[in-house]
């Protein structure tokens, strides 16, 4: 047998089974996308950027530990996660495109920094370069994902919370659920390995903790949007007992200390919700953005 | 004339292709008038990269049926878990030597409990049957995947993980 190329001999002559296309079509195809009566469709898709820049940018960030990972499963797991928050990012700025008349394209690759609307700490720099380490990217995963995972609790429909007034945003916080269950149960679980393991992977995660918990403050802090968006949007003070309670479990069976409470400095009492970023960001949209700016229209 | 249903659910996933979306539980709805096809599936993962792949597939299968007007929807609500996934579906996977999910029911209202360590699910080898597996990786080559290890046998094999 003999083929023109290695991937024909895996697809037997038939690319109907190759998963990977050529043309990512919009991320809500098909999806009935009314929007609720009375909604303050502005505030809609800033909320939904703020959500969807979140989950962009924490995923570039996890993205640059493949192949980088301590170990091979590490580099997997870690590319894993930011796929699921790639795909949810795809949906929530779709979301806010319809009302802003962009595609989903045009917000990720073509917006300037004080535009961009994620809490700094998906942004900051946990490594794998000089700027962190894999103890610090542990810590900030488990913070990040106990916090979503409580947003998106509250913004999905279930018996115990109504869930968005947004049909559509709810629907993505109904998909994303178990998700970010599955990404906060891996985390914790390499806390309590990392804290509870030598004195070294101790010393590393708690080092990590230290470094990323002057970011947690912003994650609670009620923002102007949220108030805009009664039974829409999710209050983020209303959720900071439940994750602190999440994050004290993890830390308390890591043998690991709770950081004191700080808070990182902001301009003029602005962070990242105002589009206001830390020296890293315009670093991470240069790697991110470049080629789409370079290239504008290219497609793989 | 075969129905666009049954074409429909003959069409494979494209990345576990011994099962058909139909077994997969990602193919909700399938409506035929005047036709005219539509279409509605669900994405297992959000960042699930073979969603697109689907709905090319659905299109190419459905117009050389014969459909000439086909249209692809997505839905995402109720969303997909593992327990979609037909009895047909899960004796497939065994068949070709993947362990299938087993099913986990309704989650708990109200917050979503942390697990601190995995939790204990007897998963039987695929190949000997033996219950004494352990996982080696939460991730596996797609999302939808783990990688496990069996004690008794030695062979390593994938799990459909539950979500
Ligand atoms: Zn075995």
């Amino acid at each position: 047998m003999s083929f023109d190329n290695a991937y024909e001999s895996l697809l037997g002559h038939e690319d109907a089974h190759w998963a990977f296309g050529t043309g990512f079509s919009e991320a809500l195809s098909g999806v009935n996308r009314e929007f609720p009566a009375d909604v303050d469709k502005d505030a809609l898709a800033a909320y939904c950027l703020m959500l969807g820049d979140d989950a962009l940018i924490f995923s570039q960030r996890l993205a640059e530990w493949c192949s980088r990972a301590p170990e091979l499963e590490e580099d997997i797991a870690l590319a894993n996660i930011a796929l699921d928050l790639l795909g949810q990012a795809r949906m929530l700025l779709t979301r806010a495109g319809e009302v802003l008349g962009k595609s989903e394209d045009e917000l990720a690759y073509l917006r300037d920094e004080r535009e961009f609307r994620n809490v700094h700490l998906a942004e900051i720099d946990c490594g794998p370069g000089p700027g962190g380490d894999f103890g610090t990217t542990i810590a900030r995963l488990l913070v990040f994902s106990s916090w979503r995972l409580a947003l998106f609790s509250r913004l999905a429909p279930s018996p115990f919370w109504a869930g968005s007034a947004d049909p559509v945003l709810a629907a993505i916080a109904e998909k994303g659920l178990k998700e970010l269950a599955y990404h906060r149960d891996h985390a914790a679980q390499w806390t309590v390995r990392l804290g509870d393991g030598t004195d070294e992977s101790h010393r590393r995660v708690q080092a990590g903790l230290e470094r990323v918990w002057p970011f947690v403050d912003e994650l609670f802090a009620t923002h102007a949007v949220e108030t805009r968006l009664p039974g829409v949007a999710v209050d983020p003070a209303s959720v900071k007992s439940e994750v602190d309670g999440v994050l004290d479990a993890v830390l308390s069976a890591a043998g690991l200390t709770r950081p004191a409470d700080t808070r990182a400095a902001r301009v003029a009492g602005m962070a990242g919700r105002d589009g206001v970023h830390t020296e890293a960001m315009g670093y991470l949209l240069a790697e991110m953005q470049h080629l789409h700016r370079s290239l504008p229209g290219a497609v793989w | 004339m075969t129905t666009a249903l049954e074409i429909a659910s003959a069409v494979r996933d494209p990345e576990l292709p011994v099962l058909t979306l139909a077994d997969l539980g990602v193919l909700r709805d399938v409506s035929e008038a005047d036709g005219r096809v539509v279409v509605t599936i669900t994405p297992t993962y959000s960042g699930c990269p073979a969603i697109d792949e689907m709905g090319a597939d659905l299109r190419r299968s459905l117009t050389s049926a014969g459909y000439s007007e086909v249209e692809v929807r997505l839905s995402l609500s109720p969303a997909w878990t593992t327990d979609w996934i037909s009895d047909e579906g899960r004796s497939k996977l065994a068949a070709a030597g993947i362990a299938p999910p087993s099913r986990v029911g309704p989650s708990v209202a109200g917050p979503v409990p942390l697990n601190l360590v995995p939790p204990s699910r007897q998963v039987a080898c695929p190949q000997c049957g033996s219950p004494n597996t352990s996982e080696i990786s939460r991730f596996g080559s797609t999302a939808c995947k783990a990688l496990r290890r069996c004690n008794a046998c030695a062979e390593p094999f994938e799990h459909v993980k539950e979500i």
